[in-house]
Formats: structure tokens, sequence, C-alpha cells
């Protein structure tokens, strides 16, 4: 009886949290109103596919599906660099009060990312980076909290290791591209899914900066689009549909290293 | 080569490393976080007591040290309040909500009866990696008060037809269910893991000498999560106090005002009408309510510890 209780519970649970994305799928493939009718219908009468050749066609989600990749991209490449050589170095270098810097550098996490908003935005302006990627790439090429997860994990280097190569005479650069970034990989692949979906899934900052159509990443366009087209709800749904799809995918088949990431960013120092 | 290397040994003692090697390293990301994070901290404090505003944008001519004028304004402008209020209603609500329904998953999929454990985990995580704005979108229209599943749904057990997103009094509530539903998979999966750091015996013995499952429950479980607890409330309230995509997709701050957050009203005066200082003013007001916020739960913390 128990057993049946709790075993309910949890398919209702799996129920009410898939449920909207069935109906997105599915309402992504019915005929134009046919998601606007009463009662509502869970599944399509017959398979339509043209919300997804109008929104590839006539209405450039390719151009914001491009963006949204090249941004994500290129954020969770150059942020992995900089990161991982921070975090290696304050993990494993020596030099005067790097225990206190570090522990400044944390705090300040504290202070919500609003705050730089407008200044940045007024940086950017001046270096004439408004309407390009670089407006997103170039503030999140280093965060804080990368640096934090690299250097937790590069403490479990052995120096050992370091000091061995050091004595073959290898270069710092050396030793940190043959011997460190390998063996930081898993922590790698955790920061780089978490960056990459972040970046993918945010709405704020490039609402901001990219105030060209052509610019808009798919979140951005995604939410302009409905304002046009808020009657259309399948040509909606279907949009939605190919702004989830791809950090579904890269989550599905990474899904061990980003429930990993949690747990790490919940250790406390 | 090697033992060319052991000759010229080098001493033992721990030296610093060089300098150049840290510019190296440190370099290029510590430029990058002092140029967008503590220098537009400092910038963005200075401009709150400006009134860098449209005009002063092309001509700093025109800015004006103002002192504390925007600050002023902030307590005497009834759309902030309103705004406090609403983003407090989000918080307070929907906060707790969200750490309640993520502990209740988790000793659900913590209990020894649930088989195909993972997939259920899976199901429960998908709405927490999906894209905020696109799930606003499709959650906007299963709100919907003709059309919209949800009141099809609750119309079995004979309750509606609402006007989610239409009635000010239910548009908040409206958008909490859908924070609750797109947030709670992320601290069940940390309360999983914290569930399995308590002690199988602690409950073998509390079995044995006859406590119930809620007693069980309420002098083990909670006792022993409390860290975890606290951890999850810290950081679901920070989040939760920076609410924007959802109002700003589904309701646009409405109706009459209802949804109107601190973070969208700081957008719509920064970046909608370039009341700059204002616009930061309001974004240190964040601030310091979420640095207010974080003291008051380590203190509730400590004093339920002393």
């Amino acid at each position: 009886m128990k057993k049946f209780l709790i075993i309910s519970l949890a398919v209702i649970v799996a129920v009410m949290t898939f449920t909207p994305f069935l109906w997105m799928l599915s309402a992504s493939f019915m005929k134009s109103g046919a998601a606007n009718t009463y009662p509502p219908k869970i599944f399509p009468d017959e398979f339509d596919f043209s919300h997804y050749k109008t929104l590839f066609t006539r209405l450039n989600l390719t151009r914001y599906l491009i963006n949204s990749t090249v941004i994500s991209l290129g954020v969770t490449a150059l942020s992995l660099l900089f990161n991982s050589m921070a975090g290696y170095a304050f993990a494993k270098f020596r030099f005067k009060k790097k225990k206190s810097f570090f522990k400044f550098l944390l705090s300040a996490m504290i202070i919500p990312g609003q705050v730089t908003m407008l200044p940045v935005f007024l940086i950017l302006k001046n270096m004439g980076l408004i309407n390009t990627y670089w407006a997103i790439i170039v503030p999140a090429m280093a965060s804080i909290f990368g640096i934090f997860l690299i250097r937790q994990y590069a403490f479990s280097i052995p120096d050992s290791l370091i000091e061995a190569a050091k004595m073959d005479s290898a270069t710092e650069l050396q030793i940190y591209f043959r011997i460190i970034l390998p063996l930081c990989k898993p922590i790698l692949v955790t920061l780089g899914l978490f960056t990459f979906m972040g970046t993918w899934n945010d709405f704020l900052w490039p609402l901001i900066v990219m105030t060209d159509m052509n610019m808009y990443t798919l979140p951005v366009a995604l939410a302009n689009l409905m304002s046009e087209h808020v009657q259309d709800t399948e040509l909606m749904m279907a949009g939605s549909v190919i702004t989830i799809l791809p950090v579904l995918v890269v989550f599905l088949a990474l899904q061990k290293y980003y429930i990993k990431g949690i747990m790490m960013g919940s250790v406390k120092e | 080569m090697v033992g060319g290397s052991s000759l010229r040994s080098e001493p033992n003692v721990k030296t610093n490393t060089k300098l150049s090697v840290l510019i190296l390293f440190l370099g290029p990301s510590l430029i990058v976080i002092f140029v967008f994070f503590f220098l537009p901290v400092i910038a963005a404090f200075t401009m709150s007591f400006t009134d860098f505003d449209i005009y002063s944008l092309g001509n700093f001519d025109y800015l004006r040290v103002t002192g504390f004028d925007n600050y002023k304004k902030l307590l005497n402008e009834p759309l902030f309040w309103t705004a406090l209020k609403n983003t407090f209603y989000f918080v307070l609500v929907g906060g707790p909500l969200s750490v309640a329904a993520s502990l209740g998953t988790a000793l659900l999929l913590n209990s020894k009866l649930i088989k195909y454990k993972s997939i259920f985990r899976m199901i429960y995580f998908l709405p927490v990696v999906t894209t905020l704005v696109a799930v606003s979108i499709v959650w906007r229209y299963f709100y919907h008060p003709r059309f919209g599943l949800l009141n099809y749904i609750l119309s079995f057990i004979g309750l509606g037809p609402f006007d989610w997103l239409g009635d000010p009094n239910l548009a908040m509530p409206a958008i909490i269910i859908l924070a609750v539903w797109k947030n709670f998979g992320y601290n069940m999966i940390i309360f999983i893991a914290g569930l399995q750091n308590i002690p199988e015996d602690l409950y073998e013995a509390a079995g044995i000498e006859g406590a119930t499952a809620w007693q069980q429950f309420k002098h083990i479980t909670i006792p022993l999560l409390a860290p975890t607890t606290l951890f999850i409330s810290v950081i679901t309230m920070i989040g939760y106090f920076q609410l924007f995509a959802e109002p700003y997709v589904m309701t646009q701050g409405g109706p009459l005002n209802s949804t109107l957050s601190i973070v969208l009203y700081m957008y719509q005066e920064g970046f909608r009408w370039w009341n700059i200082g204002y616009s930061t003013a309001i974004a240190f007001a964040l601030f310091i309510i979420i640095l207010i916020g974080t003291l008051i739960q380590f203190r509730l913390q400590k004093e339920s510890e002393a």
C-alpha cells in the first residue's frame, strides 16, 4: 500500500513536470489555430511541419541559431582557458597574499550581476562592441565561480608531477597544457557544460547588448517574435522547441557531469 | 638528460612563482574580472549619486553630482515600493514552496520503494536545464483563460476558469507556480546528496525504539539536513530576488504592475528610459536587500543551532 502510494506520487510529479514539454512539442505540430480550441487537444490530429518551415525561411531563425551557437561556444572555450589558467595558479603557484586575495574574490560573488550591467554596457559601447558577439563573450571570459571550481579540483593534482616536469625543464606553459589540462578534463567538461548552457539560456544580458535584430540570440528572438505572433500558438511552440532542443541534447549527453557540477558548487569552502 | 638535471638539483626551499609566470596565468582573467566586474561595481556606486541620464550620455557636461537624490527619489516612488512588494511576495512565497518541492521530491526519490530512480530524476530535472524564456512562453499558453490546458484540467475538479495572467491577484501566483516547476529539480539533487549522507543506522535505531516515520523525519532528517537546507535557502533566495524573465515574457510586469519586479523596474528605468543614475541606485538597493536577506538566514540558522 505504501509502495503504491509512493510510486503513484512519483508518477504524478513526473507527469506534471513533463506535460508542458509534451504539449509544447505536440502543439508545434498542430495546424494553425488547432491549439486554440476547447477542449484543448493533447495530440495533433495530423502532423503539420509548416511552422518549423516558416521559422527557418520567413523568420530568419537560422541566423539566431547561429548567433546563439557561436556566442555560447565562444564564451565556453575562452572562459575555460582563462578560468583554468587562473584556477591552476591559485591552487599551485606560490605568491604573497594568495589566500586572502582569493577570499576577497570569493566574497565579491555576493554582489548581484545586475549592479554592473549599466557600467558594463557603457564600457562596451565605448569599445564599439555593442551589437557584436564580443559584447556577450568578453565580459564572460572569466568568472570567479569558474576559477573557484578549477582551483578546488587542481588541489588534488600531486605537486610531485609538476616538480618532475620542472626537472625535465618543461616550461610553465608546457606543464599547463600537457599535464594540468588533461588531468582537469572532468572539471573542464563540467564547467564547460554549465557555461554553455548558462550562456545559451541567458536572456537579460543579450537583450541589453543586442539591439540589432540580426544579432539576437534565440531567447531574445523568441521573446521578440512573441510580441508579433502572440496569436500563433503553434508557431511559438515550434520556436520554443528549437530553442530548447540544443541544450536538452547537450544535457542528456553529459548529464553525469552536470549533476557532479551541482554538487561541487554546493560544497562550501 | 635525467643525469644532467639531477646535477643541478634545485634548492629545496619553497620559492615564490616568478612574476612573469603569474602575469601569464592570472593576468587575462584578473583583467577581465577587474574591467567587467570590480570597475563597474565602483562605477555603478558612483553613478548612483549622479543624475546620469540620456542627456549626459551624449555630453558629459550635463552630468551633475546629486548626492542621495536618487535614493530619496527611490524611497518616494510608489512604483519602487510596488516592485519591492511584488519581489518579496515572490521570494517569501515562491522560495519556501520551491525548497519544499525540492525536499519532497528528494525524499520521494530517496525512498527504497522506487525503481527506475534515474529516469524519474532525469524527468524532474528537465525544466532546470531548459531555456527560461522558452518555457515561460509555453506556460503563457498553458495559463490561457479559455484554451489553456491548466484551466481545462482544473475544470475536472470543479475549479475555475481562472484568468491566470490577467487577474492582478493571480498573476504572481501563476509566476510562482512556473518558478517552482522550473527550479525544484536543481535543489532536489543537492537534497538527495544530503539525505544520502545521513547514516542509515540512525533510522534503524529510531525504528527499533518505535519512532514513527514522521518523528524520524522531524528529529533525524530535518536537523541533519539543516546545513544543506540553509545553503539551498540562501541560493534560492538570492536567485529569486533577481526575478526578471518570467514577468518580462508573460506579463510585462502587469496587470496593474502586479508582477513588476525590482530587476524589471531597474531594466525599464535604465535601458528603456536611460535614467542611468537612478537605475544604478535601484541595483544597489537590490544588492543591499540580498545582503540583508543572506545575513538574516545565517543568523536564523545560528539561533536554531544554539
